[in-house]
């Protein structure tokens, strides 16, 4: 059973529609991605998921189908990691991570003591406020924030943007652990084509709001078009 | 233009007279800066919704109870009144501009003020407060017990805010809602009650205000107006984003004034107001942003 | 585009044609009610400039009426050096004496971002009724200044009403007319482009303190015309005349009217007027629904009123009148434009 099913989701910002029927499937501890351009409609498609725009069409979660309000998807187990981070840049580390874990009731502790596992250096900076970290460390601690919600599925938008390259493949470590550790299903929009599908088993194309194109990342590779357009050779 | 003879024990009492005057102005200031931080809106209802709960203790307490008894009740009434408001009047417009809304509260101050001419008329009345007027001494002054009485409980409530934004989840939620609104929906926080949360701590902070100011001033529809403009003040003073800023501003403000108004001949009791304008306005170009506020520094 | 500019200049046109014909249909006193109205689109018109268009916000401008208001009175009655000045001529005097004062206003006001400078502006407002107190040999104190009536001059005969329905419509119309084409220049961009973002402005050259100062001096200008007219009118001023509360009003007015448009102000002038002197008629009116029995004469039901009506109307057009005519005439003309 696949843990999210996008069943032809339109979605519109005011008078202009910006998905036009995308119908995708991210399946169980499955890292899918999600490619194209700028304005492609990539961003969007994750805003439709957890409700952060106006949509229509029916998106199913772990069987179920997904109401239409931010918070209430964060209670059905979606962490949603916005373009920009999303940070609460006025509160501390500490009290990014605690918001992460807002849905949930016990555990809190051991929970944060995993996430500074994974990033020690966010435990190093606990009391810091969060807006003065470095973009790194503020994708860290996105990530981590992400974590602490224990979600089924996490979408992530453009994680590698404005990241130095060590770091991006720190990030990407990461959710390969997640991925392997807790089975968690990734969604990740990504311009970097080439770095998603070392990392994605599978992959959609968008283009002006429709998939264009869609397979496992080696299908994909081996896509003359794909190849051109976003691949570089 | 120093007027009347100068004695430290008189010296220490207008301070102490400050000190509970501020006080008044951080509990309205403070219930200022929470709307502000979280809806960028300034409540001008804020005096209006304080002297209407402290009509209701009246009434209360002229139905028999003591002011303790009535005062967990208007507090639990002020909490719904202002989540209610928040609710049925500011959230249909949430999305209008600024100005808008601000005028709605224009609007609902109006409308709570012709409210109490309405149900309670307009007259001066005796509110007996629950600290007696007698003084008692402080190292050789005499302090009213009743100031000191309104100090105490406006800061304790203060420190109890602090305590209930700094270690609780949902205070966390609150300051989170405040702070990113579109981020905190992602962790599952509901926003839209959260700012109706904001509304109603706010009524709680001018009900006390209110009760603790009306036993000095008796209690009439127009109680609270000029003591709104202090609170405005000093939350200016402080700085609009920061709620420290609110209670410094509101003690600071009481005691300069009040100091002021007894030892500068000319101002008096007439310019007070108007000096208390002056300084600020002095301090804001200096730092335009108050004493804690934080304005972004653009240099361009 | 010059259809859109002929569409305003035939709706200018219709505007100064009602404006001219109206006082034949109405009586005597609503063509004095409906002066008033025109000062306080006046003062709005500069309350605009100021806070539509350049983005800063001033909740004091009732103090600048009261400047131009003073001055007329001054200059009429003690006049300048014994000589009186007719009230005709103190009007653009006022304008300038109020403008001057609002570039005073302006130059702190440059440090001074948004609800701050609300605040403060609140508290010129709050401050400035105790200043004729004070300087009372000047100002008259709190009975302030009684002025001669005003009477139509060069002998037309007309009532005094009418003539000063004539008079405060006449500068309403071309201080709508300046204003307009203030909007629409060069000066008038700035200002929006100042509002919309002060470091884009900035970066594109434009002089902050210059158009910030000047759109507070312009403003008071129109205030002060607003407030001269207004003490010609009432014939007499005291500090009750301009109330804290008037500036409030203006603000009141601005919101109704739409930040972004010059027309939708007489709107917002008419509600103005409307709720402070028909507050207990519209209480009559509503005592005719079954259920309700409110008297207009009790104290406060006026307020009561008056609040349920800024609320409603703010709930109902949040962009204001201007918001309103907007959301109708705007797919007007850009349909006739992409046709033609």
């Amino acid at each position: 059973m696949s843990t999210l099913e996008l069943h032809n989701v339109e979605a519109r910002y005011g008078p202009v529609k910006a998905l036009h029927g995308v119908s995708l499937q991210v399946g169980d501890g499955e890292l899918v991605a999600v490619l194209g351009a700028n304005g492609a409609g990539k961003t969007t498609t994750l805003r439709a998921i957890s409700g952060t725009v106006r949509r229509s069409g029916d998106v199913v979660f772990a069987g179920k189908k997904l109401p239409r309000r931010p918070e209430a998807t964060a209670r059905a187990g979606i962490a949603h990691v916005p373009e920009g981070r999303g940070t609460f840049s006025e509160l501390s580390v500490w009290e990014n991570l605690r918001l992460g874990a807002y849905v949930r009731r016990r555990g809190l502790k051991e929970d944060a003591q995993r996430v500074f596992k994974f990033f020690p250096r966010l435990e190093e900076r606990r009391d810091q406020q969060a807006g003065t970290l470095s973009g790194g460390e503020q994708q860290m601690l996105a990530l981590g924030r992400a974590m602490m919600a224990r979600p089924k599925l996490l979408l992530l938008d453009e994680p590698s943007l404005g990241l130095a390259p060590i770091v991006v493949g720190e990030i990407f470590a990461v959710l390969e652990r997640m991925k392997s550790d807790e089975g968690i299903s990734v969604l990740v929009v990504e311009q970097n084509a080439n770095l998603a599908l070392a990392h994605a088993a599978r992959a959609y194309v968008l283009e002006v709001g429709n998939v264009v194109v869609e397979g496992t990342s080696d299908e994909l590779r081996a896509n003359e078009s794909v190849r051109k357009s976003y691949l570089g050779y | 233009m120093l007027v009347g003879a100068f004695t430290w024990t008189e010296f220490a009492q207008q301070l102490a007279a400050g000190i509970r005057e501020g006080a008044i102005y951080a509990g309205l200031a403070l219930a200022i800066v929470i709307i502000y931080r979280s809806t960028r809106v300034i409540n001008f209802a804020q005096g209006e919704m304080a002297t209407f709960t402290t009509f209701i203790a009246w009434s209360l307490m002229n139905h028999g109870l003591s002011f303790w008894a009535a005062f967990p009740i208007v507090l639990a009434i002020a909490f719904t009144g202002g989540v209610t408001i928040e609710r049925i009047v500011i959230r249909p417009i949430e999305d209008a501009p600024v100005l808008t809304i601000v005028i709605v509260t224009l609007g609902l101050a109006l409308l709570l003020n012709g409210l109490m001419s309405v149900i309670w008329g307009g007259a001066n009345r005796q509110f007996r407060g629950p600290f007696s007027t007698r003084t008692i001494d402080v190292g050789g002054v005499p302090i009213s017990v009743q100031d000191i009485g309104i100090v105490l409980v406006s800061i304790g409530l203060v420190v109890l805010l602090a305590l209930f934004f700094r270690l609780t989840k949902l205070g966390l939620a609150l300051r989170a809602a405040a702070v990113n609104p579109d981020s905190s929906r992602l962790v599952g926080i509901r926003v839209g009650w959260m700012l109706a949360l904001g509304w109603g701590i706010a009524a709680v902070l001018g009900a006390v205000a209110g009760m603790m100011i009306a036993p000095v001033v008796f209690l009439d529809p127009n109680m609270m107006q000029t003591i709104l403009l202090y609170a405005f003040a000093a939350a200016v003073l402080g700085g609009l984003d920061s709620a420290i800023g609110a209670v410094v501003g509101g003690i600071l403000l009481g005691v300069t004034i009040t100091l002021l108004g007894r030892y500068v001949g000319f101002i008096g009791s007439t310019l007070k107001l108007p000096a208390a304008l002056m300084l600020i306005l002095v301090l804001l170009l200096v730092r335009p942003g108050g004493l804690f506020g934080r304005v972004a520094v653009r240099r361009v | 585009m010059r259809v859109k500019l002929l569409l305003e200049l035939c709706g200018f046109a219709v505007l100064a044609l009602v404006v001219a014909a109206l006082p034949r249909f109405v009586s005597d006193f609503r063509a004095r009610e409906l002066a008033i109205v025109g000062m306080y689109f006046i003062a709005l018109l500069g309350l605009s400039i100021l806070t539509g268009y350049s983005g800063q916000i001033s909740l004091g401008h009732g103090a600048f009426m009261a400047i131009g208001g003073y001055t007329t009175a001054i200059l009429s009655l003690d006049g300048v050096y014994g000589h009186q000045i007719r009230d005709l001529w103190t009007i653009p005097i006022a304008g300038v004496i109020a403008g001057v004062a609002g570039l005073l206003v302006g130059l702190p006001a440059l440090r001074l971002s948004g609800l701050y400078l609300a605040l403060i502006t609140f508290g010129i407002a709050v401050s400035f009724p105790q200043l004729p107190k004070k300087f009372d040999h000047l100002f008259g104190g709190t009975t302030g200044k009684i002025l001669n009536l005003a009477k139509p001059p060069f002998g037309l005969s007309t009532t005094t009403n009418n003539w000063m329905y004539y008079l405060t419509w006449g500068i309403a119309l071309v201080l709508l007319l300046a204003a307009w084409l203030l909007v629409g220049s060069k000066a008038g961009r700035a200002l929006k482009a100042i509002r919309d973002s002060e470091v884009a402005a900035t970066s594109s050259g434009i002089s902050l303190a210059t158009y910030k100062t000047l759109a507070f001096g312009i403003s008071a200008f129109y205030a002060g015309v607003a407030g001269s007219l207004y003490a010609i009118a009432n014939a007499y001023v005291n500090p009750d005349v301009f109330p804290i509360i008037l500036s409030v009003y203006l603000v009141v007015g601005l919101a109704v009217g739409g930040l972004d448009s010059l027309v939708g102000l007489i709107a917002g002038a008419g509600l103005i007027y409307f709720l402070q002197n028909h507050a207990d008629s519209v209480a009559g009116w509503i005592n005719h629904l079954p259920a309700l029995n409110l008297d207009p004469k009790q104290p406060g039901i006026p307020s009561m009123i008056f609040g349920v009506v800024l609320i409603v109307v703010m709930v109902l057009l949040p962009t204001g009148a201007g918001g309103l005519l907007r959301r109708v005439f705007g797919p007007l003309t850009t349909r006739l434009y992409t046709r033609s």
